[in-house]
């Protein structure tokens, strides 16, 4: 296929072989002495694993930085939930894993939408999180010879996934939380928890500083630098339930696109296969059970529609359908998440699901309990058993989980070149935040990968470029740009606590959510898109008019907090939908409904893929999708086609 | 179900607070307790009143967020839960349940049920972690570290930081947090170079915010969501010990 011009700004993607791209780039890359460091001010929003590390790597470095979060301490941002693993191209397990093969299965499981360059660079720098975080303490699984244990996930054939039981994630945020003490202890970071960032300020076009709201006091103040690091995250709480945390929110990303910043590629979504299933309408977030219950558990739903109902021990094993092993015979249980996800939608969609309402597959532990006994099913997910227990006051031990996808990570993002700056000169955006890494899939124990690499890393070698080119402490303040900002919100949270309508931010929020599940959720069609891009206006119209925000805005005022971001949800659904409509293919989470392969495709009477798997349309939409805005706000469409050197453009098989 | 709701309101940090009564009506039995509170906030709101605030995040036992003293107890009297993880089918219909905020000198009220736990930060950062730049790491593998060592290290490294051990404690001691993270890094080799006064900086900061002594009550651990040892904190008394005296004698 020939290569298409792209018209999104220069990726500056390294030239040379894929391997030495990224040594050449650090290379080619600007210093600055230590002696000038100090006089640079870095902002960084958000303090998860991409935040934190940036934060406390960049102030190592010697860079003064003020660092931003919502939550009451840095330790508590929401990749502490992360359960499963991290991935790392170690080969400890001598079982044939290598930097090559973490690329390849990454882009692979990405479905072929991402960029080959940044996803080369993260599996090199693999290595380097794993050496780092054990250095930091980060307590490890080891086996009884004393080295680091390892286990399988998704969209793998080898076992590169390091873990620290069920809480990886945890671990992980506990080192890079710590490493950001050490850097405040020692003076160069400023940390502002309970702080949310309300707009992005420019100064000549250049991200120069931010607007932020003290949510204990209320008080709106201005912080300007040099330049601003993102690191805030997904936008998963679009659908209002999702595993991410319940104040997850897309508020400063959607800030950054109103200042001019491309979005792109909302509409990989992932929703996750492994979700304790939904039990009511009160409910206010879906709980994970992780990736790794894969590796000993076994997925089915009963065969005859005259089971369901039955508890699962009165069904045979031959009135069992375990699908995913029946599907994906190489990978089994371990097929990627997308399509473990939409498998478990189309067996409930036949009318097979088990639990509540029929949205449930059995998640079944009972294989590897009689195998290696309860002890030590007990030793590698006892939290997660615990978790189940306690939520649906069920034993996981003497009954299968019951289990459904819930949505769980974005891959889409803002837009960032190789130096992972966006198209904004000065705004850097890291970790889940951007869309690099993951195309249209993220594999399981990716997220973590990728939040470190950026913020330990990548960040700290590229920033450079771009601060090279400024005087450093030239903008403060007292200029207009950051008076006008401040305007902005105040105007903004004036308007919000003034409406004094009758319906709570949830109640938008929950309906928003709804509307989004039900038409951008594991499947899409045309139809629904336009019926939902038809309804968010009228959304948007009640929530301006009608919303209650009690109170008033000179203290702390969760209800103001949550309608500042439900408001930009309701108009981040928008774009999300809108490149949901525009691409039609199905890849990796995307999932159109006009386009997957039928029996008349050559690729299914072959035997190499399946009815109903997504087909991709390389020759029109191998691109990313970058949305800008026009002057009147309407979207503005760029492109960035992708270039594959290193692996050929395929169909996915996990046959 | 039906219950009756004793909350504590306080409007700002410097304002008396008081209990306020509150019906609990069409509870689900699904629900979580914070989804309880979510049911009254959103009544509260149709209402024209002010909702209870509270903290909460990833409502899944992890982070630390949520802090509510549920009839007397820190994350109520279930075992190793927090308050996100506490279901409503723990209670009884016409129950009366008392919500008050996590109590604490270093913990002060922000608003209703929120405090102020930025003390333990403080506390990690005045020594509570190895002081290792990024990128001057070895290799993962070059220090084998015994399995049953890495294991505890791991126990006490899960404390999620949410300070129900504080809020449990007669004399709102602090020790079960500290000894915690003394002992996930002091068990391990890579902390072993700053383990003196890791262990002097974390307490002295402790007393410092005003956190009380331990007395061995041992309600700490009864509390903590994670189950973490009090046997910890004899540990970390040896090692305070210990530096206290190679400090004095050089």
């Amino acid at each position: 296929m020939a290569q298409k011009k792209s018209d999104t700004p220069d990726a500056k993607i390294p030239s040379g072989p894929i391997e030495s791209k990224w040594a050449k780039h650090k290379m080619d890359s600007a210093l600055i002495n230590p002696a000038n460091r100090r006089k640079y001010r870095v902002i960084v929003v958000g303090s998860g694993l991409a935040g934190g590390s940036a934060a406390a790597t960049l102030s190592e470095l010697g860079y003064k930085v003020k660092c931003f979060c919502y939550q009451d301490s840095p330790r508590r941002a929401h990749s502490i939930a992360a359960q499963g693993g991290i991935n790392a191209a170690k080969n400890y397990q001598n079982d044939g894993d290598s930097v090559n093969r973490l690329f390849y299965d990454t882009i692979k499981g990405g479905d072929f939408r991402s960029r080959e360059a940044n996803v080369y660079r993260l599996a090199e720098v693999s290595e380097n999180i794993i050496d780092q975080c054990v250095a930091q303490g980060v307590p490890f699984a080891r086996e009884y010879g004393g080295l680091l244990d390892n286990r399988s996930f998704g969209g793998a054939q080898v076992k590169r996934t390091f873990y620290a039981r069920g809480q990886t994630g945890q671990q992980l945020l506990l080192g890079a939380y710590q490493a950001l003490q050490k850097e405040i202890s020692a003076g160069g970071v400023e940390m502002h928890s309970r702080s949310e960032m309300l707009d992005l300020v420019t100064v000549n076009g250049h991200a120069k500083g931010i607007v932020v709201r003290d949510m204990v006091s209320g008080e709106i103040t201005s912080h300007a630098a040099d330049c601003v690091i993102l690191a805030t995250g997904g936008y998963g709480n679009v659908f209002f339930l999702s595993t991410n945390a319940k104040g997850c929110n897309v508020m400063s990303a959607y800030r950054a696109h109103k200042r001019g910043a491309y979005f792109s590629n909302p509409c990989y979504t992932q929703i996750h296969p492994t979700c304790i299933p939904v039990s009511g309408d009160y409910q206010s977030k879906l709980t994970l059970m992780s990736e790794s219950l894969r590796n000993d558990g076994r997925i089915w739903v009963p065969k005859n529609a005259e089971d369901i109902g039955k508890p699962a021990h009165q069904i045979s094993e031959s009135d069992r359908d375990y699908y995913l092993e029946r599907k994906y015979p190489s990978f089994g249980n371990l097929a990627p998440r997308d399509i473990a996800s939409r498998s478990a939608k189309e067996v409930c969609d036949a009318g097979l699901g088990v639990g509540n309402g029929g949205l449930g597959v059995y998640l079944d532990f009972a294989d590897s309990i009689q195998r290696f006994g309860k002890d030590v099913i007990s030793s590698r997910y006892g939290n997660l058993f615990q978790m189940y227990e306690k939520i649906t006051g069920e034993d996981p031990y003497s009954q299968p989980m019951r289990i459904y996808p819930a949505v769980h990570y974005t891959m889409g993002g803002l837009w960032v070149d190789y130096n992972l700056m966006s198209n904004v000169p000065g705004l850097h955006v890291l970790g889940e935040a951007n869309f690099s890494d993951h195309g249209a899939n993220r594999l399981g124990a990716s997220a973590l990968m990728q939040g470190l690499a950026d913020g330990y890393f990548v960040i700290s070698a590229t920033l450079p470029n771009y601060l090279v080119e400024e005087t450093p402490g030239s903008v403060s303040t007292d200029m207009p740009e950051f008076r006008e900002a401040e305007e902005r919100v105040r105007d903004r949270i004036n308007k919000l606590v003034s409406i004094n309508g009758s319906r709570s931010v949830d109640s938008f929020h929950r309906e928003l959510g709804l509307l989004v599940w039900d038409k951008c959720g594991m499947a899409r069609n045309e139809d629904g898109l336009k019926e939902a891009l038809d309804k968010i206006p009228a959304i948007r119209e009640e929530f301006w008019e009608n919303v209650c925000v009690p109170g008033d805005s000179g203290n702390m005022n969760k209800e103001l907090e949550k309608a500042g971001r439900v408001a930009d949800f309701i108009d981040f659904a928008e774009l999300l939908c809108n490149d949901a409509l525009h691409r039609e293919e199905s890849c990796g989470g995307h999932f159109r409904e006009e386009y997957q392969f039928t029996k008349d495709d050559p690729e299914v009477s072959s035997g190499y893929t399946n009815e109903g798997e997504a087909k991709r349309r390389d020759e029109d939409f191998a691109y990313v999708a970058a949305w800008g805005r026009n002057e009147d706000g309407t979207l503005n469409l760029k492109k960035e086609w992708l270039e594959f050197e290193n692996v050929k453009l395929a169909t996915r098989s996990y046959k | 179900m039906k219950l009756t709701l004793k909350v504590w309101r306080q409007h700002d940090p410097s304002s008396e607070g008081s209990i306020e009564t509150y019906e609990a009506n069409d509870i689900p039995e699904e629900a979580s307790f914070l989804e309880m509170l979510d049911i009254v906030n959103n009544g509260i709101i149709e209402d024209g009143g002010d909702p209870i605030a509270f903290d909460h995040d990833c409502r899944e036992g992890i982070c630390g967020a949520c802090s509510l003293t549920i009839n007397g107890v820190p994350h109520g009297k279930e075992s190793a839960i927090t308050t996100c993880q506490l279901h409503m089918r723990k209670f009884s219909d016409g129950d009366t349940i008392f919500i008050e905020p996590f109590r604490a000198k270093a913990f002060p009220v922000i608003r209703d049920l929120v405090v102020d736990r930025s003390s333990f930060d403080r506390i990690i950062e005045s020594g509570g972690y190895v002081s290792i730049r990024t990128g001057s790491a070895v290799d993962a593998n070059s220090m084998p570290i015994q399995k049953d060592d890495a294991d505890t290290a791991f126990d006490a490294a899960t404390c999620i930081g949410c300070g129900a051990c504080v809020a449990a404690c007669k004399n709102a001691s602090a020790m079960l947090f500290v000894s915690a993270k003394a002992k996930h890094l002091n068990s391990l080799p890579q902390g072993q170079p700053e383990k003196d006064r890791r262990v002097l900086k974390m307490v002295e900061q402790m007393d410092k915010e005003g956190f009380g002594n331990c007395t061995n009550q041992y309600e700490c651990e009864a509390v903590c969501p994670k189950s973490i040892k009090s046997e910890f904190i004899s540990e970390l008394n040896r090692q305070y010990a210990a530096a206290t005296i190679k400090e004095a004698i050089g």
